[in-house]
């Protein structure tokens, strides 16, 4: 626990003092760093998986273009949706979740700090491995999704598919990992008074979130598992001919991959409920019918997978049992929406950057959500599935959605986590270009959709009606390029500012706000006792006034964790398997040998140090 | 002056969208050969229907929902020195209407749709045509068992008539979409999929794979001819003259020199090994399109090159060069040779 | 709350440990986990091409003959022998927590003699049925069999591996009552271990 006081042996672990210089980084547990490290590399990653989009977008600009080999496009439509998946939205997300839900819980750091840097590094070289696949001239090309049995080693006989089922299950350690603490730390390390239902909506639809992470990734792990037998043992279990099923892959597939877009929608859900009401001036519209909605929608998630299937002729009764749920879910997901406008209405709006994100991402997400409701009736469906009108449905939800919610995050975080506001001019600059470059990338794709243009296609001739569409598209996707610059010129120009940012700069409602911007390491001089939701606004109208600037104080008295390595060494572990795994060919069941005990050393090492 | 600009700018954009909109939706579905939006089978009526539904319901949301988000944020925008707006916490009856609202517009929605599973889902009568679909990596092959034809990637069908597709895969998944006529369907290695469609207007509908299946999943694209019931007829029957010759027949009358030459070496090269020259009783399993009728095709390489000499000469000289992981080697044919062949192929028609 | 319990952990808003938490969390994952993979062994159920199979025999075309593979009665004494060790594990962990030293050591040496009979018994059942003729590529059965139950041997392996180490900690004494806690975390471990062979067993091996 955080705050223990144990008999230490500080002769293996790093000084405290030392605070600075790469080592402090490398075995940080502080959740702030973690948080940050999270970001940065999944920022890389997000501006990574944008090239790759970039590149398709110049590809399809123009009908039988050869800018792109079939094989460079295929590979790159598969890292770009693996990219923007698991290397940048999840972990984007992850750096709200690590910087945020200790100092709005009032705790000091999360339950098992040192997992939390396992998880860190667990990501990073995961990302690393996937994207080292490059260097092979074997980037995954398979799609995201990875369908049986094109992935079989029958037609897929290359690296690729190792690459990305591989780098996968490493990803799935670094969520379930991260998935288990914030799970724990959000149930058990509340400030007192702070119940379940005064917890900030960020807080909530993370603790949702990894309910949702807890219970999905097993199957995709069970399923990478399965696949990987087949490839590398030999075995059938999506091989026809050996009597399995591709089939069974979609099935084990969307039973993760329909859960795992609430992964994605939620924590921005989440922002979105931190910062409508801030700059509204009034509190969250129906709490509880917010909370009950994302539970909802959790537990209905489970239920609608097939909706990925309708073309593969389930049979009516599937089909009207996995429609009729899909139906369902709109429900919820409408209520927020209602609710979200309910906290605008009658409030007195303050334009600045992190709201004007907040409401784009509300616009863009009912359009993407209402597409989806006409994807959830199979008939129709079936001239839809596959086709461009599903890539505008998703791109509404997760770039509309996600993205412009977890960007109204920094925006808004921003002050917190580096004591300097970003500049609000660029960021309106930013907003703009966003939302224009945005729609007309996307907004067209509905109509090429339904006009016949199927997708992960790398070319398409001329004659079809869809030269013009294409165009826009990618006339657009160059505007959110200067959308982004604008973002890293904002982020550049505001790191050589003072950092001398309030600690409130917005008159939030939670507790992150009630201490120095950036918070010192032990967080809360004193924890919070919690009398109410939106607690720091009851602490301000308890006052009759706004609180003071909080002074730096020393810490002294207070224990934070030691830094420790183990957590990087372990990590090392699980990426020695997985590689060993790869090259069995070279090295054999000894290199796997090796590497088990490598990870077995770390975790030992780990269990044993003295904790802080 | 900033709050003047955030007044404007959302008007423009939302305008110039719908405009655009507009536009594209105005140029006619006509310019789109393979557009879903222009229904010209009964099975892609039911589709089309069902889609009008939802775009109604989804555009009367879209306009009210959207609507009311501009509407507060110009009248709720806040001004310096604003008192603290009224500490609003919900309003059980409102959220109430707003859950139920929702509710009863996807039940008007659910309704035609279950109908339409159904509907969809049904098994054509004993009077439909069967026409067998199988998917290769990366070309399709049809066959009519009614009249023990087969042929690859363009196929023809009667109108009026209900077309039952049975459909498979050798390989992997691929999907057979008809925009025009029917919708898409997956085909799988293992299992039987079907689908149904009864043309109702004359005319050459393009369709694509729909299902991402390897590294020239782009380039499958396969075409339906509907044709009056007589013309199928007379198309069937000429087909059914494209049967093996019988043993020791004379050599075609006035078959060109280039004519004999690709024949020759239609065998001496091994084409012969994977494509089928005969329509008729025509082998199973073949790794390459049956080509009996080439020639009268519109298009070669499951969509990929227009029908002409010049691009068939090209595509059998360098099916790698064009279509990059087809199972078609390059055979190092010399020019001559390719044109042979391509004089041999496409008098086949 | 006794009081070496109240020592060893600040108020949390549930009241139990986070560690303790935290291995409940951890087990309701691993409960998809599984469930995915007696799905996986369900969906497969009798859609093999080929023999040998679990309960019927079989004759291949080749004319060579396969009895069922299953031989229950020795993996029905594994289950028992890993049922009990459930039972003394909590009898270890209950000699941990009042500090009685030989309880724990002798309870802790009994549960680790079941789970490492358990292992010797599974990887001879596996090396035999290879013997048989049922390799892990022979057919679905044989791949979903061995994924199925190979993953939870493993995880029984790790239990003894954790379970072992817990016993030098206690020789050593180092397993003192306040440090319970880590003892009780991995017999909660070694429980769900336990049950999930509770289920596979029927499924697998019972049920035809």
């Amino acid at each position: 626990m955080a705050t223990r006081v144990l008999d230490q042996h500080h002769a293996q672990a790093p000084a405290h003092g030392d605070k600075t210089g790469v080592w402090s980084w490398i075995t940080t547990v502080d959740h702030k760093r973690i948080g940050l490290l999270y970001g940065a590399t999944a920022f890389f990653f997000f501006l990574l998986g944008g090239v790759e989009a970039l590149l398709l977008r110049i590809q399809l600009g123009s009908p039988e273009n050869t800018f792109l080999s079939a094989e460079t496009y295929n590979q790159l439509f598969t890292m770009h949706g693996t990219t923007m998946i698991f290397l940048a939205i999840m972990p984007l997300s992850a750096m709200f979740f690590n910087y945020l839900i200790p100092l709005q819980i009032g705790a000091r750091d999360v339950a098992f700090p040192r997992l939390n840097a396992f998880s860190y590094w667990v990501f990073l070289l995961g990302g690393l491995f996937l994207n080292a696949s490059f260097l092979f001239g074997a980037a995954p090309d398979q799609g995201w999704f990875g369908y049986a049995n094109l992935t079989s080693k029958q037609y897929s006989p290359g690296l690729n598919v190792d690459f990305w089922t591989l780098g996968l299950q490493i990803l799935g350690i670094a969520s379930l990992a991260a998935a288990v603490n914030f799970f724990v730390t959000i149930l058990n390390m509340r400030a007192p008074g702070m119940t379940l239902m005064r917890m900030p909506m960020f807080v909530w639809m993370s603790f949702i979130t990894q309910v949702l992470l807890l219970l999905a990734f097993p199957v995709i792990t069970v399923a990478l598992i399965l696949l990987m037998y087949d490839r590398f043992f030999g075995s059938s279990f999506f091989v026809p001919a050996g009597g399995g099923d591709p089939l069974l892959w979609q099935h084990l597939f969307w039973i993760f991959g329909h859960p795992e877009v609430y992964i994605l929608i939620l924590p921005a859900f989440g922002i979105v409920s931190e910062v409508l009401p801030v700059f509204s001036r009034k509190p969250l519209f129906g709490y509880a019918a917010m909370v009950f909605s994302g539970v909802f929608i959790a537990f209905l998630g489970f239920g609608v997978w097939s909706h990925h299937m309708f073309s593969t002729g389930m049979g009516p009764l599937a089909d009207t049992f996995f429609a009729l749920t899909t139906m369902l879910i709109a429900i919820p997901t409408g209520v927020k929406i209602f609710n979200w406008i309910g906290t605008m209405w009658g409030g007195s709006l303050q334009y600045k950057t992190p709201l004007l994100f907040a409401i784009g991402f509300i616009a863009m997400f009912i359009i993407g959500g209402l597409s989806g409701v006409m994807h959830s009736s199979p008939p129709a469906d079936l001239q839809q599935t596959d086709t461009y009108f599903v890539v505008a449905h998703f791109h509404y939800v997760l770039f509309g959605g996600s993205i412009f919610g977890l960007t109204a995050g920094a925006y808004y975080w921003w002050p917190k986590m580096f004591g300097r506001l970003l500049n609000e001019r660029l960021g309106k600059l930013h907003f703009w270009l966003m939302l224009i470059g945005f729609n007309l990338t996307f907004f067209p794709m509905h109509f090429v959709g339904l006009h016949g243009m199927p997708r992960r296609v790398y070319t398409y001739p001329e004659g079809l009606g869809f030269d013009l569409m294409n165009q826009i598209e990618t006339a657009g996707s160059f505007v959110l390029t200067v959308a982004f610059l604008v973002f890293l010129y904002n982020i550049f120009q505001t790191s050589r500012q003072p950092a001398n940012a309030p600690a409130d700069p917005w008159n939030g409602a939670t507790l992150e706000w009630s201490i120095p911007s950036p918070p010192p390491e032990f967080n809360f001089a004193e924890i919070p006792t919690v009398r109410g939701r939106d607690a720091l606004w009851e602490t301000k109208r308890q006052r009759g006034s706004t609180l003071p600037e909080p002074a730096r104080v020393s810490g002294a008295g207070i224990h934070m964790p030691n830094p420790s390595y183990w957590p990087l060494v372990t990590a090392v572990g699980v990426l020695a398997v997985f590689v060993s795994l790869m090259v069995m060919g070279y090295t054999g069941v000894w290199g796997v040998a090796a590497s088990i005990a490598l990870l077995f050393l770390g975790v030992y090492k780990w269990a044993y140090e003295p904790a802080g | 002056m900033l709050l003047r600009t955030v007044a404007r700018r959302p008007f423009r954009w939302v305008a110039a969208v719908c405009l655009l909109a507009l536009v594209l939706t105005a140029c006619g579905p006509e310019n789109y050969p393979q557009s879903t939006l222009l229904p010209r089978g009964d099975f892609a009526k039911i589709a089309d229907d069902l889609l009008d539904t939802t775009v109604r319901w989804a555009l009367l949301v879209f306009v009210l929902v959207e609507g009311v988000l501009l509407y507060a944020i110009f009248r709720f925008r806040g001004k310096p020195g604003d008192p603290e707006p009224h500490q609003t916490h919900g309003n059980t009856t409102v959220e109430v209407i707003w859950t139920v609202i929702p509710a009863l517009i996807l039940a008007a929605i659910a309704v035609p749709t279950v109908r339409a599973i159904f509907q969809t889902n049904a098994v054509p009568g004993k009077d439909a045509l069967t026409i067998e679909v199988i998917g290769h990596q990366w070309w399709w092959e049809f066959r009519y068992p009614e009249f023990n034809l087969t042929t690859a990637n363009e196929m023809n069908v009667p109108l009026g008539r209900t077309v039952s597709l049975r459909m498979g895969s050798t390989d992997v998944i691929h999907s057979f979409w008809v925009p025009q006529l029917s919708a898409k369907r997956d085909v799988f290695p293992n299992r039987e999929t079907r689908m149904w469609f009864s043309a109702q207007a004359e005319g050459d509908y393009p369709g694509q794979c729909a299902e991402f299946c390897g590294i020239q999943h782009g380039r499958m694209s396969h075409r339906i001819k509907a044709q009056k019931p007589e013309e199928f007829k007379a198309w069937v029957a000429h087909m059914q003259t494209l049967a093996a010759k019988p043993a020791g027949a004379a050599a075609a009358p006035a078959a060109s020199p280039q004519y004999a030459e690709g024949e020759k070496l239609f065998t001496a090269k091994g084409c012969i090994a994977c494509h089928s020259m005969v329509a008729v009783n025509a082998p199973k399993g073949m790794v390459g399109p049956n080509l009996a009728n080439v020639g009268a095709r519109s298009y070669i390489a499951a969509g990929t090159l227009k029908n002409t000499d010049a691009n068939l000469a090209r595509w059998i000289r360098d099916p790698q060069g064009i279509k990059k992981g087809v199972l078609m080697p390059n055979l190092g044919l010399t020019e001559a040779e390719a044109q042979a062949l391509a004089a041999y192929l496409r008098a086949h028609k | 709350m006794t009081a070496h319990a109240q020592a060893a952990h600040l108020e949390t808003s549930t009241g139990l440990d986070n560690r303790k938490l935290a291995i409940w969390t951890f087990i309701g994952s691993e409960c998809m986990f599984f469930a995915t993979l007696i799905s996986n062994y369900l969906v497969n159920k009798g859609r093999s091409l080929v023999g040998p199979y679990p309960h019927e025999p079989w004759t291949s075309p080749a004319g060579q003959h396969f009895e069922p593979i299953f031989e229950i009665p020795l993996v029905t004494l594994g289950t028992a022998l890993l049922l009990f060790s459930s039972l003394f594990v909590v009898l270890a962990l209950s000699g941990a927590q009042r500090g009685n030293r030989k309880a724990l050591l002798g309870w802790l040496a009994a549960t680790l003699a079941c789970g490492i009979f358990f292992v010797g018994m599974q990887v001879y059942e596996f090396t035999h049925f290879v013997h048989r003729g049922l390799g892990f590529t022979t057919n679905l059965f044989g791949s979903s069999f061995y994924t199925l139950t190979g993953f939870h041997g493993t995880h029984v392996t790790i239990g003894v591996i954790w379970l072992a180490t817990l016993w030098v900690d206690a020789l050593r004494g180092r397993l003192q009552p306040h440090r319970a806690l880590n003892l009780e975390m991995a017999a909660l471990y070694w429980h769900f271990v336990d049950v999930v062979w509770i289920i596979i067993f029927p499924v697998v091996y019972l049920i035809k």
